[in-house]
């Protein structure tokens, strides 16, 4: 077989990601992780209209060390989305395509998403 | 690429719709619904640091107020829309066989129709408080 120089598609095994292309699935990812999450709200919304017995539960389940873990993972994948999706704007509005752009507003989605979680469990706790 | 250039019959651009049937219309929506969960996401963020601790009696007076409310079942279901569209195109890229993939879309909307309804309805039970 002949070996042609041309770009390959990236093999997911051995590829290293680039950084915009982390973020990228991980815009997907914490997306699905929040619409599965919804569930943990119906659960708090569902107890709290069975009533105050029902809603104590919840509140002990969502204040236990693995239901803040939860709720921990849960704003992580909520700031992050919402950064992301606001870079997102940009490029829908035609802003910011160029690579090094996109690696600049990157660190910028993922400073402020940690800022953001980082403020709401300071103001949480 | 200027606007001079057509890919598409006059007739497939009068009807502004694609191959998939409805145009930009899930494009859209994924972008309107996104843009109404920034202040919402944040109001409810705010609101339920603010109920942490909260016991029954200040959750009942929280969600009786008629705008908490409002927000509320607004948040739920902007929520709900805006997961549905997403988890569409998730399901649309990485499921291939067209059974499965007629399924778990089928699933996920009626999921997300549930969950919407139970969320509102237990919303409106806390407030009216029956």
């Amino acid at each position: 077989m002949t070996k042609r120089d041309r770009p390959l598609s990236p093999h997911l095994q051995i590829y290293k990601m680039p950084f915009t292309a982390v973020l990228s699935i991980s815009h997907r990812i914490t997306g699905v992780v929040m619409a599965v999450g919804t569930l943990v709200l119906a659960y708090w919304l569902i107890s709290a209209a069975y009533g105050p017995d029902a809603y104590a539960t919840a509140q002990a389940v969502l204040g236990s060390v693995p239901g803040r873990l939860l709720l921990f993972g849960w704003s992580v994948a909520l700031f992050y989305h919402l950064c992301n999706g606001i870079r997102h704007m940009f490029w829908d509005a035609g802003m910011g395509f160029e690579i090094r752009d996109a690696v600049k507003s990157g660190y910028i989605t993922v400073g402020a998403a940690l800022a953001l979680t980082i403020l709401a469990w300071a103001i949480g706790v | 690429m200027g606007s001079d250039v057509k890919l598409r019959s006059a007739l497939g651009r009068a009807r502004g719709l694609g191959s998939a049937r409805e145009g930009v219309g899930h494009f859209y929506a994924q972008r309107a619904t996104a843009i109404g969960m920034i202040p919402l996401s944040l109001w409810f963020v705010i609101s339920v640091i603010g109920l942490t601790h909260a016991d029954y009696a200040t959750l009942l007076d929280w969600v009786g107020q008629p705008l908490n409310a409002t927000l509320l079942s607004l948040t739920v279901l902007t929520a709900m829309y805006h997961a549905q569209l997403g988890v569409e195109v998730v399901i649309a890229d990485y499921v291939h066989g067209e059974t499965l993939k007629f399924t778990l879309l089928t699933a996920s909307t009626m999921a997300a129709f549930l969950l919407g309804a139970a969320m509102v309805v237990s919303i409106l039970k806390v407030a009216v408080g029956v």
